[in-house]
């Protein structure tokens, strides 16, 4: 049984009144068992995050969980109570979330942010938290960390924050770790050690790593499972190794088409031709048939239903197939 | 920092003195004391006598500096009415002004934070569309108006607390929550729109995903940053409920400064007029400066930078 299996989440965010809501999770299924890691990848807009928002139990107001189920260990979220959901949160579910600069509380130091996240879910001594605290700092590379614990976020840069907010995250060694663009801020040596722990956190602790990124190199490297994510819909999802070399959806095909060499570290997505559509106007059919090359009048009438293709899956009727393609 | 307060300070000064002036010759201008002092009916000769008397015979720029060369020696002059130290004079009467300002804040604090929290927590419920008609109609109903219903409700329909006076704690409920009341709708909506900003921080989320939530969430939290502008404009109210004595304490018959105020300038009583608008423009101030120095305590971004 895998640690995590999501299954047909709808996650929607209220449109107009009386009109139909936005859907930016739509019937979006995935599994990640322990000790693997996950790369969720898509464009600006697609959904991911919102899909980390659902799992945690955290969507904005008045967004909300619609459809589907999420089941962690066996349990289904929703059954929980919310003291349930709460000792889950931070204890076997962490996140980091996106932007660093705005995640952290600027009243409260460093070290009080971060002890009362043991404290929360533990009794133990103030000294014994802190001393756990400067631990998870040094553990993340900041220098100094015993001075640090009584600074506050402002005094730190984006890229400090981003590693105070995954040293938050490895806390309690989490059964799960949901981390949304963990490494943006990040310079090159850093980031190398931060996707390090990662993996040494997978392997000693069996833990489970849902990594949300743009960055198909670091997927490449870190992930063992890929989900490719488009207008609120997973359009691609299987092995990294498969899905890289070989990808079935046009969109994925895109993805990699711009990164011009699988070795090149951050490269970002290519912009591939047109804009994303709004959530409130996409297209009829598949959401990708107004940029895609491929297109036929058949993708118009119903979203493509998902193929299965061995441990890959994708929604696409016109997959692409290197050895079709030759003939 | 300590620079800072410095500058502020002797800019406090300088305010208390350049209102001191203007009240000086509005006051002078107004009414003249010298015919207030002897009465109606006086004749002309008593009136002379007393202008001579008094120093009021003297051109007003004289008479300024010299009131102000006595407050630099720290004389505030004689009343011309009760005859002895206005100083004296005030002294006695700001305890009870004093009372019954942080009393009337207090009533500020109990009904608009709970209240705008609550509101913020259930925007757009029954509670948030009460705690706007509290607002609203707070700030429509005149101070004195209120006074007088409260006295016509709680101390002669229902006679629960005293009509007037200063001897006990009973005698100020009604006058703290009448002059109390004023506020609740600036502090509540402070309260109200600042709560639902920082419910919708990113760092709220932060502190839900490491296992927050409810009261603990609001009390670490949400309360902490949103309170912080509210705690500044409390301090700028406190300065207000000194002058918004002067109403308050004529209605209920409390024998503080607000009254003294009323009771001087009516009997163009020029040394303790000057001296109280003095005191009030120093407290006005001051309280402004100390919520600058409120806010720079417990917003560690403003004190490092
Ligand atoms: N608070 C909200 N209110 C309304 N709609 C929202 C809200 N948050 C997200 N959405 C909708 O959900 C969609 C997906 O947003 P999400 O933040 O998950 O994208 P993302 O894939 O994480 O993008 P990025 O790479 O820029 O972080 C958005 O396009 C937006 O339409
Ligand atoms: S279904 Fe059609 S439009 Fe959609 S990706 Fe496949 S080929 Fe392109
Ligand atoms: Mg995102």
């Amino acid at each position: 049984m895998p640690l995590l299996d999501v299954q047909s989440l709808v996650t929607e965010f209220p449109g107009a009144p009386g009109g139909p809501g936005n859907r930016a999770v739509n019937e979006v299924s995935f599994a990640v068992e322990r000790g693997k890691v996950l790369g969720l990848v898509g464009e600006s807009g697609s959904g991911k995050s919102v899909t980390g928002f659902s799992i945690m139990g955290l969507v904005d107001r008045p967004g909300r969980v619609t459809g589907g189920r999420i089941l962690f260990d066996g349990q289904d979220l929703a059954s929980l109570s919310g003291e349930e959901m709460r000792q889950l949160r931070g204890r076997r579910i962490a996140m980091v979330f996106q932007d660093p600069m705005m995640t952290l509380n600027p009243v409260l130091t460093i070290g009080t942010q971060m002890t009362e996240a043991i404290t929360a879910h533990e009794k133990v001594s103030r000294a014994e938290s802190r001393a756990r605290a400067r631990d998870a700092l040094g553990q993340v590379g900041i220098p100094s960390p015993e001075e640090r614990l009584s600074a506050y976020p402002h005094e730190f840069s984006g890229g400090m924050r981003q590693r105070v907010a995954i040293a938050i995250a490895l806390l309690h060694n989490p059964d799960l770790i949901i981390a949304d663009e963990p490494t943006t801020a990040l310079d090159v040596t850093i980031q190398s050690q931060i996707i390090s722990e990662f993996q040494r956190l997978a392997e000693t602790h069996n833990t489970a790593v849902i990594w949300i990124t743009h960055d198909l190199a670091i997927v490449s490297r870190l992930a063992d499972d890929i989900a490719v994510m488009y207008s609120g819909r997973l359009v691609e999802t299987g092995p990294v190794s498969d899905v890289l070399t070989d990808p079935r959806h046009p969109y994925t095909a895109g993805l990699i088409g711009s990164v011009p060499s699988q070795n090149t570290r951050g490269t970002r997505l290519r912009q591939i031709p047109g804009m994303t559509p709004s959530l409130g106007r996409l297209p009829s059919g598949c959401a990708f048939r107004t940029r895609c090359d491929r297109a036929t009048e058949a993708c118009a009438t119903v979203p493509p239903p998902e193929t299965h293709e061995g441990a890959r899956g994708f929604r696409c009727i016109h997959p692409v197939h290197p050895e079709l393609l030759t003939q | 920092m300590l620079k800072y307060i410095l500058l502020r300070s002797l800019l406090a000064l300088a305010v208390a003195f350049t209102v001191s002036l203007a009240a000086f010759f509005l006051l002078n201008v107004a009414t003249d004391p010298a015919q207030a002092i002897a009465g109606e009916d006086a004749t002309q000769e008593v009136v002379d006598m007393i202008r001579a008397r008094y120093g009021l015979d003297q051109p007003l720029p004289v008479r300024y500096f010299e009131w102000l060369g006595g407050v630099l020696r720290g004389d505030f002059g004689e009343s011309y009415y009760w005859h002895k130290p206005v100083a004296e004079l005030v002294a006695e009467r700001a305890g009870v002004t004093i009372t019954l300002a942080l009393a009337a804040l207090s009533v500020t604090i109990l009904i608009a934070i709970p209240l705008g929290a609550l509101a913020a927590l259930n925007p757009n419920s029954w509670i948030d569309r009460m705690a706007l008609g509290v607002a609203v109609s707070a700030q429509a109903v005149p101070n004195f108006w209120l006074g007088l219903i409260m006295i016509i409700l709680f101390a002669v329909m229902i006679p629960i607390f005293p009509v007037s006076g200063d001897d006990t704690w009973r005698h100020f409920v009604l006058p703290a929550f009448v002059l109390g009341a004023s506020s609740v709708p600036a502090i509540m909506r402070l309260t109200r729109t600042g709560l639902i900003e920082v419910m919708g921080a990113d760092y709220i989320r932060t502190a839900r995903s490491k296992g927050f939530r409810g009261g603990a969430l609001l009390r670490r939290h949400a309360l902490r940053n949103a309170l912080l502008p509210v705690i500044s404009v409390l301090a700028v109210q406190l300065g207000q409920k000194f002058g918004g004595s002067v109403i308050t304490e004529s209605i209920f018959a409390i024998n503080g400064l607000g009254r003294l105020a009323l009771e001087s300038i009516l009997g163009a009583d020029i040394p303790t007029v000057q001296m109280l608008i003095f005191v009030f423009a120093i407290v006005f101030v001051a309280m402004n400066l100390l919520a600058d120095i409120i806010n720079a305590i417990l917003d560690p971004r403003i004190r490092i930078g």
